[in-house]
């Protein structure tokens, strides 16, 4: 009796969790016929948030990389002064609040911030345009690649690099031939998550950038303008959200699956008889 | 082929690793883990900067201190084969060997019998195999000299017999000057012309391996050599032999000449066993309780009291030799070795 009453209120809690997970988002996709949806895709302000959101994600992903990844191997196999606190600065925006990171992008590249007038100088207007976006998708993000990057470079097994600088290959050669193949998992995890992470920002991006149809309104600045003017539209760029945001992580688990079973595939098929 | 002549200081975690070497044929250092015997590959690779010294091999300048010159690995004409391997995991057997030499990669898969294996992944390959791709790997490459980290260490009893072999073959046919690092003076003796024995950094000993076994240094190195080790004081007699009073109160002589605290060295196949002690001086006797036995091919290592005995399995029969039974080890004074207790 008492153990029916246990696996009774196991599955219940579960139910519970379950529910109260997926109803919100169930619930997008059933407040409008799919016709509906699809319909309002076509609106000019969900185009145009879209394509912005594109367009200065993939500049901020394509910076992150770039300059993340060189900075991660350095962290993550050099041993210097101070790497710890490198580090814990690197996280440091991950914890922050997203007003805090806004105000900080402010009084760094603002008109009347520390580099303000550098930035006059050299022609840069960071004010309320696509480069404040960029600036401030990439501020929120790039934490969340530095970290899985150090982390996946940290688990290269030194050896394989010594093994590579001993084989006549030079510190470039080894670093394309061995040390990227062997974290390149880790690196695309971590992308992916700076991806999610960066379409999502809101908080940076709007005190930072404004919110500017066309030129400063992302998918979640536009779904917090429209969810006073009209709320289906807000409705359908959630749903649009959800359906991106599942195909990254949809898309990171099954590379994950696929090279899981290409290491093991070889063993796998001779263990096995297939015929 | 180039000779390698190294002499360096390397600073490590707890202690300084002090190194002379003339390198042109096979040398092994042997020593207890720790010692900073991979150290020196690592120095002699370039993945390690000593602090003082010069490394060159023939006329081709590694590394000067003085003159703040350092080539990377990739500049040093090394092939070192790493305890664990080190294989891509990535790549195909092929394209690992191709890695460092793209000339000869289907010569070197066949010279080290893994033609078989080429489009393998190192993940699919038994311990022999995968020490055959490491060392055709390394070799590929041409390089001046051989750096060998543990070869045989993570190899089970039976391959590691067979790859014993091979390696003595394989470092015959290609000549160049070889550092291979063990902790198995049985592994250094079979495979390298001389053995050097490190303890902290140190290299205590460098010579042929029979000749440490003949003249070992110090207590340390005939204990490593597989020699039993006595210790106690000495002191000169009247008829040249020399009295040491062992710590077990037991007296032995030794025709060496030693005074003070001493260490008797001993081999176990110079030690006979009987049931009845000798009278005569020159020939040394321990009564003891048997404490192990074990039978080792026709060879039967017999433990009684300190010492052990190395005898043939007839003559242990003959003895009854038995755990706990008691016998008399004896040896000749002439059969003995004193060395400094360090």
């Amino acid at each position: 009796m008492r153990k029916a009453l246990h696996v009774v209120g196991l599955f219940a809690a579960t139910a519970l969790t379950l529910g109260f997970l997926v109803l919100p988002l169930a619930a997008l996709f059933t407040r409008q016929s799919p016709v509906e949806l699809v319909h309002q895709l076509s609106n000019p302000v969900v185009t145009d948030a879209l394509k912005l959101s594109v367009v200065t994600s993939a500049i901020a992903q394509a910076l992150i990389l770039l300059l993340g990844t060189p900075t991660a191997y350095l962290v993550a196999t050099r041993r210097f002064p101070g790497r710890s606190l490198v580090v814990t600065l690197v996280e440091l925006p991950l914890v922050l609040p997203p007003a805090v990171a806004g105000i900080g992008l402010l009084v760094a590249f603002g008109r009347v911030g520390l580099l303000g007038s550098t930035f006059d100088a050299l022609g840069i207007s960071v004010a309320f345009n696509r480069t404040a976006v960029v600036l401030a998708v990439a501020f929120v993000a790039s934490p969340l690649y530095l970290r899985a990057a150090i982390a996946a470079f940290e688990a290269l097994d030194p050896n394989l690099v010594a093994a590579s600088r001993t084989l006549g290959a030079g510190p470039v050669r080894t670093f394309f031939r061995v040390a990227l193949p062997l974290t390149s998992a880790g690196l695309a995890a971590g992308a992916a998550l700076s991806l999610a992470r960066g379409l999502g920002e809101f908080g940076a991006t709007i005190m930072f950038a404004g919110s500017l149809q066309g030129v400063t309104q992302t998918l979640p600045l536009a779904i917090y303008a429209e969810f006073d003017r009209d709320f289906d539209v807000a409705v359908t760029i959630s749903a649009l959200f959800v359906v991106i945001t599942a195909a990254i992580l949809l898309s990171l688990k099954l590379s994950a699956l696929w090279r899981t079973s290409q290491r093991t595939s070889r063993s796998l098929f001779a263990r096995l008889s297939w015929s | 082929m180039a000779d390698l002549a190294a002499d360096f200081t390397l600073p490590l975690r707890s202690f300084e690793l002090e190194l002379g070497l003339r390198v042109d044929r096979t040398v092994a250092l042997v020593g207890p883990s720790g010692a900073g015997k991979s150290s020196v590959l690592r120095a002699l690779a370039g993945l390690a900067r000593p602090s003082r010294g010069r490394i060159a091999l023939g006329d081709d300048v590694w590394f000067d201190a003085e003159r703040r010159l350092f080539r990377q690995p990739d500049e040093r004409s090394v092939g070192l084969v790493f305890q664990e391997y080190a294989l891509f995991p990535h790549l195909s057997v092929r394209r690992n060997v191709a890695y460092g030499g793209r000339a000869r990669v289907d010569e070197y898969l066949e010279r080290f019998h893994i033609g078989h294996l080429a489009e393998s992944s190192p993940t699919e390959l038994s311990g022999g195999e995968r020490q055959r791709v490491a060392l055709a790997r390394a070799l590929a490459r041409e390089p001046g000299l051989l750096l060998l980290d543990e070869p045989l260490s993570s190899l089970d009893a039976h391959t590691r017999t067979t790859v014993r072999a091979e390696l003595q073959e394989l470092l015959r046919e290609f000549a160049l000057p070889t550092i291979l690092v063990t902790h198995d003076f049985d592994d250094a003796a079979a495979l390298a012309d001389e053995v050097g024995v490190i303890v902290q950094g140190t290299l205590r000993q460098l010579a042929p391996p029979q000749e440490l076994v003949a003249r070992p240094a110090d207590a340390f190195v005939a204990s490593f050599t597989g020699a039993n080790l006595l210790r106690g004081v000495a002191r000169r007699t009247a008829d040249a032999l020399t009295e040491v009073r062992l710590e077990t109160g037991e007296a032995v002589f030794s025709a060496d000449p030693g005074e003070g605290a001493v260490g008797v060295v001993v081999y176990p196949w110079e030690v006979t066993l009987g049931r009845e002690p000798h009278t005569d001086s020159a020939l040394n006797s321990i009564v003891g309780d048997v404490r192990s036995v074990v039978t080792v091919g026709t060879r039967v290592r017999v433990q009684v009291g300190p010492i052990t005995a190395e005898v043939t399995a007839s003559s242990a029969e003959r003895l009854e030799v038995e755990r706990g039974g008691r016998v008399v080890a004896s040896f000749k004074a002439t059969g003995t070795r004193l060395v400094p207790l360090g």
